[in-house]
C-alpha cells in the first residue's frame, strides 16, 4: 500500500478510507452528500496526491507531447494548462490527463491507476525525439481546493494575487513559503485550484491545516473521492475506468472537443479520422431515472426489449436529489422523448435522457 | 460504534429488538457507516412471510447497494414507511428511527443462532 504525506490527517479525521489505485485514501470524512454540498455551495479541499505528475523535456518536448496526446499542445504558452488524452493506434484511449506548459517543458498530470502503464506507453513511443521524461508522482502532493469560496479561502495564502488566475491557467508561486504550480483548475465544475508542491511530510500537513484554517470561516469541508466522483458526475465529466478505457474512443465518449483532427499526426489519428467517416456506432449520453433506484456502472440499457448500451457510471445526484448517470447508446436508437429503462439487479427502471451537464453552471 | 447490549445480531449486520413475540429490524451502526450515505430503502412490500436469511429488501447508498437479511422467520407485521421519504434516518438512528420491518416470530428458538452484543462486536473487529 502507499500513503500520501497527508495520510496522518485523514486517519486523525477519521476518514472511511479505503485503497484506490495502490493508494490509501479517503471515500469520505463525514458524508459524501455534506461534502459534495459544502464544495458546491462553499469550499472543500481534496487530498488528490495519488494523481500522477510525468514531466518531459528537451528540445523535442513539443513533437513528442503532440504525437502521444490528441489535443493541440502548440496552443499553449507557459502558464497554460489543457485537458487532453492519450490514444492507442485504434484510438482507444490510454488515458486522459491535463497538459501544463511550463517554461522549458511539460507536466503531464495523469489518473494514478493509469500512471505506470502511461508512463511505460511514453517512453514506448519515443523514437527519434530528443526528450526527456520523468516520472516524479511520489514527489508531488497535490491538493484540490474547489467551490465559490476557494479564491478566498486562498489569497492570504498564496505570494500573489489569487483572482488573477484565469481558468486553465497557472502560475510558480508560493504557499507557505513552499514552491509550487497553483492552478485554476478542477474536475468539479465550481471556481477552483490545483496545488502541486514537493515537501516533507511535516511541511505538506502544515499547508493542508493552514487551507482548513482559513477556510473555517467559509465552513471548508475536507472531502474524499465519493465527493470528487459526484460533484464530476453532475458535471458530465469523464471517469477513465468507468466511462472512459482502452475500448472507447474519445469521438463517441463526447469528447471531439479536445480530439484535433486537423493536427499533423498524433497516435490514433488514422482510426479516428475514419472513425468519424464511418460514422459513430454509440455515444456516451446522460440520462435520469424516473423510478427510484441507482445506476451502476455495467447496468443494461433497454429499449422497446432490445439492449441498446450500458451505463458507465451513475449516482444520486445531491443537487438534484434524483438520480443520474451515463452510458453508451447505439446512434439514434432513443431520443428525449422516449422512455427506457435500465436493468439493475433484475429490475428494470424507467430512465430518460437529459442534458450534460446535468446541473447549470 | 455503538452496539445496544440488548439486541441480537447477524453476520450480515442486521439487528433485531424482542418485545414478547414481535421483533423490530435494522442494520447496525456498524453497518449504516460502511454503506455511508444512504439513499434509497427498497422493502420488498410484496413478501408477508420471511424465512431465517431470506432478503426482505435493498438499501442503496451513494456508493453501493446491499440485501436485507431476516435475522429470524415470520410474519411481516409492519413496514416502516417513514423511510419511503427519508432513507437517511437509518445514517441517524440506525437503531431508533432507521428501523425497517417488525415481525411476529414464528420460532423464538431461532434467536439462539444470533449473535449477543459480544459476539457482534468482535466479528466487526472493535
Amino acid at each position: 500500500m502507499k500513503y500520501t504525506k497527508l495520510n496522518k490527517i485523514h486517519k486523525q479525521l477519521n476518514a472511511k478510507l479505503v485503497e484506490f489505485a495502490g493508494f490509501e485514501m479517503p471515500v469520505y470524512y463525514t458524508s459524501i452528500v455534506e461534502e459534495h454540498q459544502a464544495v458546491r455551495k462553499n469550499v472543500g479541499m481534496f487530498d488528490v496526491s495519488h494523481m500522477g505528475e510525468i514531466f518531459i523535456y528537451g528540445p523535442d518536448a513539443l513533437k513528442f507531447v503532440q504525437k502521444i496526446t490528441i489535443n493541440d499542445a502548440s496552443k499553449l504558452i507557459p502558464g497554460k494548462a489543457q485537458y487532453s488524452a492519450m490514444c492507442y493506434e485504434n484510438g482507444g484511449i490510454v488515458d486522459d490527463l491535463l497538459v501544463y506548459k511550463l517554461e522549458n517543458g511539460f507536466m503531464l498530470v495523469v489518473n494514478a491507476s493509469n500512471k505506470d502503464k502511461d508512463f511505460e506507453w511514453m517512453k514506448k513511443n519515443i523514437t527519434d525525439e530528443n526528450v526527456q521524461i520523468l516520472d516524479r508522482s511520489d514527489d508531488y502532493t497535490l491538493i484540490a481546493v474547489q467551490g465559490p469560496k476557494s479564491a478566498e479561502t486562498l489569497k492570504s495564502l498564496v505570494n500573489f494575487d489569487i483572482y488573477e488566475l484565469n481558468y486553465y491557467t497557472f502560475k510558480y508561486g508560493k504557499i507557505l513559503n513552499t514552491d509550487a504550480i497553483i492552478s485554476r483548475t478542477g474536475y468539479t465544475g465550481e471556481l477552483g485550484f490545483e496545488i502541486y508542491f514537493e515537501s516533507n511530510e511535516e511541511q505538506a500537513i502544515k499547508i493542508w491545516n493552514s487551507i482548513l484554517e482559513s477556510g473555517n470561516q467559509y465552513n471548508i469541508k475536507c472531502c474524499g473521492l465519493g465527493a470528487r466522483d459526484s460533484l464530476r458526475l453532475e458535471m458530465g465529466y469523464c471517469l477513465y475506468g468507468n466511462d472512459i478505457d482502452e475500448n472507447t474512443n474519445p469521438l463517441e465518449a463526447g469528447l471531439g472537443w479536445i480530439t484535433k483532427l486537423d493536427k499533423d499526426y498524433f497516435i490514433g489519428k488514422e482510426a479516428l479520422l475514419k472513425i468519424k467517416q464511418e460514422g459513430l456506432k454509440r455515444q456516451l449520453k446522460g440520462f435520469e431515472l424516473i423510478d427510484k433506484g441507482i445506476p451502476r456502472h455495467g447496468n443494461q440499457i433497454f429499449f422497446e426489449n432490445k439492449n441498446i448500451g450500458f451505463v458507465t457510471s451513475g449516482t444520486q445526484s445531491p443537487s438534484l436529489n434524483k438520480p443520474i448517470g451515463l452510458g453508451y447508446f447505439e446512434i439514434d436508437s432513443v431520443d428525449e422523448t422516449s422512455i427506457f429503462e435500465i436493468d439493475n439487479r433484475g429490475k428494470r427502471l424507467k430512465a430518460r435522457l437529459t442534458k450534460i451537464p446535468f446541473i447549470q453552471k | 460504534m455503538l452496539i445496544p447490549e440488548d439486541l441480537k445480531y447477524t453476520k450480515e449486520h442486521e439487528w433485531i429488538r424482542v418485545e414478547g413475540n414481535i421483533g423490530t429490524i435494522g442494520i447496525t451502526d456498524f453497518a449504516q457507516s460502511e454503506l455511508g450515505d444512504i439513499v434509497f430503502v427498497d422493502l420488498n412490500k410484496n413478501k408477508t412471510e420471511l424465512k431465517q436469511g431470506e432478503v426482505f429488501g435493498t438499501i442503496e447508498a451513494v456508493k453501493t447497494v446491499s440485501d436485507l437479511f431476516a435475522p429470524v422467520s415470520g410474519k411481516i407485521i409492519e413496514f416502516n414507511s417513514s423511510l419511503e421519504s427519508n432513507a437517511e434516518i437509518v445514517n441517524k438512528d440506525p437503531y431508533g428511527e432507521g428501523w425497517m420491518i417488525k415481525i411476529e416470530i414464528s420460532d423464538l428458538k431461532e434467536l439462539d443462532n444470533l449473535l449477543d452484543a459480544e459476539a457482534y462486536k468482535a466479528l466487526i473487529g472493535k
